[in-house]
């Protein structure tokens, strides 16, 4: 998976620039759509995606609903412009995976009992990927939620964390993502300090799996205050961010 | 595709995980009995089955000779696939792949390439031009509890006894031998899935108690002890606390089941070899 490409150079900067514990530019927006009932807009880098929830609404096929609580759906998917090679906007394996996964990240937060026999309904809309897609959607999408003003928990924010060149790196790019030697998405909940999203691509000692977890959920909770201002506010953004060490 | 849920007597299962002991007996951090079968398809370039109690799965490789991709022109290709077939659970519906079924395969993939279980490089045949292509089909045969663990233990063991045939290169042509093979196995990926009900962490849960698991957590280690794949599914959360306790069961619990692939293997391989000396 290392290839013969640099990621960090002797000064200990990132292709980009950034130092290891340092975010990329963030922004959100909320409630940028008219015909939703929550949106939200999220920049991460280059990352850029747009999301909408609907809901709770009644399903029209009723098969779907369930007596006992609301049925949340959620369809993640990228734009044939988004990446560097044209993608097919038929659903790949990838997206149906993540599609599963951002849907389990978002529920736990989500008082799915308050609305029996609803659907909840979040699309998520990759306009232009550079890693991280999937936990900048969870940001997103949890805001977007709380925008539709559907009672949850606590919000969900989400980071990436992983490992290249022999370091350990807080929010990937592409580039790190696809040539490093691990890939940890994380989403917290970050009240409740805990985890609703853990996946992780590559080789890592446990000693190493601890520390980038420790810093993974460091880095959601800064995420979190954006978000938290973004509802507040209509907007949140954070120029460049180190964490502390 | 979970559809109509099993009737579970809840307060049984909770009440029992409570004293340390499972309503089967066994111990939270316990597998039920695992065995494995090699070999059992021959048309098949190599495939095992693995029985972990109920649960019944059968995995098939075939090798075929196909394009490289363009960033790894000298490697050859592992593609999982998975069908959760409708003899396998009531629950389970005939059609195309669902997201269970995807999300296991990708899962299975990922423990495989990351845990260094196979030397791609081993099966280029012509960079840029040829490769073999390991097409690792999983069949769930019936559905027991954990199917993550013995979907991977069956696709580790299926490519432990797979053979591809012998090429030689002449030219630009590619003659392919009669003589067989087996692949460069380097390391041995396994996957320990953790499942929390309330405040209990349990490996391997029997149909019933899946029900109540609220998330899971699957964590692939590899020969060394390092973690090389990680999902956790299902809708609810674990805490710091927790997930660090599931890394040292993935890693004592992935010693365990890696020494009892090994063993299996070894105990066919030596009556192969001897059924083959005419012994």
């Amino acid at each position: 998976m290392s290839g013969k490409k640099r990621l960090i150079d002797e000064n200990g900067l990132r292709v980009d620039g950034r130092r290891w514990n340092e975010l990329r530019p963030l922004k959100i927006e909320v409630g940028i759509l008219s015909n939703v009932d929550g949106s939200a807009r999220i920049i991460q880098g280059k990352t850029h995606i747009l999301v909408g929830v609907y809901g709770p609404r009644e399903s029209f096929a009723k098969h779907v609903s369930l007596p006992d609580r609301s049925v949340v759906r959620c369809r993640y998917r990228m734009a044939p412009f988004s990446v560097e090679e044209r993608k097919s906007p038929a659903p790949s394996r990838r997206e149906i995976e993540l599609s599963k996964v951002i849907r389990e990240a978002l529920e736990p937060a989500i008082l799915v009992e308050e609305f029996p026999r609803t659907i909840i309904d979040i699309f998520i809309e990759v306009l232009e990927a550079d890693g991280g897609t999937r936990c900048a959607s969870i940001t997103a999408a949890s805001v977007a939620l709380a925008d539709a003003g559907i009672p949850m928990k606590d919000l969900v924010a989400a980071c990436a964390v992983g490992k290249a060149d022999g370091k350990l790196i807080v929010d990937l790019s592409d580039m790190e993502d696809k040539y490093g030697e691990a890939d940890v998405p994380v989403a917290i909940m970050p009240n409740k300090n805990i985890i609703t999203l853990l996946q992780m691509d590559g080789t890592l000692t446990s000693d190493e799996f601890n520390a980038l977890l420790q810093l993974a959920m460091k880095g959601c909770k800064r995420i979190h205050e954006v978000q938290r201002k973004a509802l507040k506010d209509g907007f949140g953004e954070i120029k460049n961010l180190v964490l502390e060490e | 595709m979970m559809i109509t849920p099993l009737p579970v007597n809840r307060d049984l299962i909770l009440g029992s995980l409570s004293k340390g002991v499972r309503s089967d007996g066994r111990r939270l951090d316990e597998y039920r009995p695992i065995k494995f079968e090699f070999n059992v398809i021959s048309k098949a370039n190599g495939s095992a089955s693995v029985r972990i109690g109920d649960t019944y799965v059968l995995v098939g490789v075939k090798a075929e000779i196909g394009k490289p991709f363009p960033d790894t022109p000298d490697e050859g290709v592992l593609i999982v696939n998975s069908e959760f077939v409708p003899l396998a659970s009531p629950q389970f519906e005939a059609g195309p792949p669902d997201e269970n079924s995807i999300e296991l395969a990708r899962v299975i993939d990922r423990g495989l390439r990351h845990g260094g279980a196979v030397d791609f490089k081993d099966l280029c045949i012509i960079p840029n031009e040829k490769v073999w292509i390991l097409w690792v089909d999983i069949y769930v045969l019936d559905h027991g509890g954990d199917l993550f663990d013995a979907t991977a233990l069956a696709s580790i063991a299926a490519l432990m006894v797979t053979k591809i045939p012998v090429v030689v290169v002449e030219g630009s042509q590619i003659v392919v031998r009669e003589e067989k093979r087996p692949l460069k196995i380097v390391d041995y990926p396994v996957s320990v899935t953790i499942n929390k009900i309330g405040n209990y962490l349990l490996l391997d849960p029997t149909l019933e108690e899946l029900e109540l698991v609220e998330a899971r957590l699957t964590m692939f280690t590899n020969s060394k002890g390092e973690i090389c794949a990680v999902q956790k599914g299902l809708p609810g959360a674990f805490t710091y606390d927790e997930v660090m306790k599931s890394v040292e069961l993935a890693k004592s619990k992935g010693r365990e089941l890696r020494s009892i692939l090994l063993e299996s293997f070894n105990n066919w391989d030596k009556n192969v070899r001897g059924a083959l000396n005419g012994v």
